[in-house]
């Protein structure tokens, strides 16, 4: 099977491998360290901030500085929100494709993916003054309609893929049996469904969390999701590093933890099942 | 098989995803198209009324539009080259075996997560900045003079920090692709006396095209439209110095509330963007069929 590999190979590849992982994990890393370093001490030369005692005052101040509970509820509503709905919109056309493909379905499917690569300065405008006019802007309902859309075409394919590879012959046993295409779905194809339906979810809820596009445009405060809010420490007023740590910390903490429960799926999911 | 009633439900399934992208696609985009063309600017009022070509005019003869289609360009293909190149390296380190190898594999695609407003002002901040940062620390340190990045550099710095966020998801994919390869094929040519080099070049690569492949045509997607990265580092500048074809559009239509303008500079990103799309398609079109 395997490759015989020397002990003092093998102990290379590790060395080389754990300096490589690190290294690009270093600016995470670095980021929580200096959250927990005092605003003064954060600026100093690195062996300097980590000699400096170890204090939890910037997550404090975090909250003090601006709401950080509202925007960590928004980002939290918007992705799962939009998440939920697409995926009611997204199940049975998925299931619809998988199980009973036309002639045209791998032309729906392409058409679907091509949405992706539509700009979204494209549609900007528009979406800016219909929002303005219908006072969706910096509204949590606003993003959570536009996060479904542009989402969706992923949804759809991954659902697709993931139903594709449930064997035909049991629908058609259960539909022998006398199921109806209502329950064929419920108590047939649901259960062996949900690890796909389960990973989808997962990226997408990561992809909404992390978009900045169009939460940058359409919120200022009310609405603002983690992307918004920590974009407002780029301004000079707001160079405080150890709050920015702090605040950084707190955003990519829960996603990070998704994120690595999900890699395996994130493979699949983000290369619209071509490459397994 | 499928019946005739099978088929109506299918269809009526199907139909509320249509008819929502459908919509999403085509209403927003005619609008643009019709704002393009008309004199509409939420500063002036008084100027309405049908502009003709006049809003394409100016957005192509602004002096900023030929260095945004060149900057989108570098930035799109800088880090196409980076992260191939890397995660094709990486991919072949990580591959081999090692102690350790959920560990760092986490540690690696962990940049992937971090949302793009953080990740550009940790890398502005934290290092990249000319007093405060890292990479000032170790220069002064080393008794140099602390190099300005985003001033000096602007465009490479943001290319490095983009780089850095995709450079995971390249190597995630390549790794994945990777370790489908068949390994008797391989022991096979190592014992035809077959070296590192061309096992790699005859076996690997041509294993791999279809990954990097698909690393090329998601990440162009992403890449042409990186906004937020540019938004929280430069601003754009210094100068038009990181503005791209995205950021220009931004400033034309809610900086400068030229929504004719702005909407002029959508459809030539949409226009730019099909065309970016077909060639990279028609390049690796072939690839996907299989």
């Amino acid at each position: 099977m395997a490759r015989r590999v020397s002990n003092g190979q093998k102990a290379l590849t590790t060395v080389l491998a754990w300096a490589v992982g690190l290294l690009i994990f270093f600016p995470i890393l670095w980021t929580v360290l200096m959250s927990f370093h005092a605003e003064g001490d954060a600026i100093k030369s690195p062996f300097e901030m980590l000699s400096s005692p170890w204090t939890l005052a910037s997550y404090g101040e975090v909250q003090e500085r601006s709401n950080y509970t509202l925007h960590f509820f928004n980002s939290v509503v918007i992705s799962v929100g939009s998440t939920v709905l697409a995926l009611v919109i997204a199940i049975p056309g998925a299931w619809a494709m998988a199980f009973v493909p036309g002639r045209k379905t791998k032309d729906l499917l392409m058409w679907m993916l091509s949405t992706k690569m539509m700009p979204a300065v494209g549609v900007l405008i528009p979406m800016y003054l219909g929002f303005k006019n219908l006072g969706l802007l910096d509204t949590r309902t606003g993003l959570v309609i536009i996060m479904t859309l542009i989402n969706l075409p992923i949804i759809i394919w991954m659902l697709y893929t993931y139903f594709k590879e449930i064997p035909g012959e049991i629908l058609e046993a259960a539909r022998m049996d006398g199921a109806s295409l209502r329950s064929e779905i419920i108590h047939v194809l649901t259960p062996m469904a949900v690890p796909g339906i389960a990973s989808t979810v997962l990226l997408n809820i990561i992809l909404a969390w992390n978009e900045a596009f169009w939460t940058l445009q359409l919120t200022t405060h009310n609405a603002a999701p983690l992307t918004t809010f920590i974009a407002s420490y780029s301004s000079p007023e707001g160079l405080f590093y150890a709050k920015l740590s702090a605040a950084s910390t707190m955003a990519i903490a829960p996603i990070l933890i998704m994120g690595w429960f999900s890699q395996k799926q994130l493979v699949r999911g983000l290369t619209f099942g071509a490459v397994k | 098989m499928a019946t005739q009633h099978s088929r109506l439900a299918a269809r009526i399934m199907v139909a509320p995803s249509v008819l929502l992208l459908f919509l999403w696609m085509i209403v927003p985009l005619l609008a643009t198209i019709w704002f393009s063309f008309q004199n509409y600017n939420l500063l002036n009022p008084m100027l309405t009324g049908f502009a003709g070509f006049n809003n394409y005019y100016y957005f192509v003869t602004d002096v900023a539009f030929w260095g945004a289609v060149l900057h989108t360009l570098q930035i799109v293909l800088g880090v196409l080259f980076i992260t191939v190149i890397g995660g094709i390296a990486l991919a072949l380190l990580l591959d081999r075996p090692f102690w350790g190898q959920g560990i760092v594999r986490v540690l690696m695609i962990a940049p992937f997560f971090v949302m793009p407003t953080v990740s550009a002002l940790v890398w502005k901040n934290m290092f990249m900045n000319p007093v405060n940062g890292m990479f000032a620390h170790i220069a002064k340190g080393l008794g140099l003079q602390p190099y300005d990045f985003l001033a000096q550099a602007p465009l490479l710095s943001v290319i490095l920090i983009v780089a850095w966020q995709w450079l995971p998801f390249a190597t995630l994919i390549l790794l994945t692709s990777l370790q489908s390869l068949d390994s008797e094929q391989m022991e096979a040519a190592e014992m035809d006396g077959a070296g590192w080099w061309s096992r790699f070049i005859y076996l690997t690569v041509p294993h791999l095209t279809r990954a990097i492949t698909v690393v090329i045509l998601i990440q162009t997607i992403f890449l042409l439209s990186v906004f937020a990265e540019i938004f929280v580092t430069t601003n754009g500048g210094p100068g038009t110095a990181t503005t791209t074809i995205t950021y220009l559009v931004y400033v034309q239509s809610l900086l400068n509330y030229d929504v004719g303008g702005g909407s002029a500079g959508g459809i030539i990103a949409v226009i730019l963007a099909n065309i970016v799309a077909f060639f990279v398609m028609r390049m690796i079109g072939k690839n996907l069929e299989a």
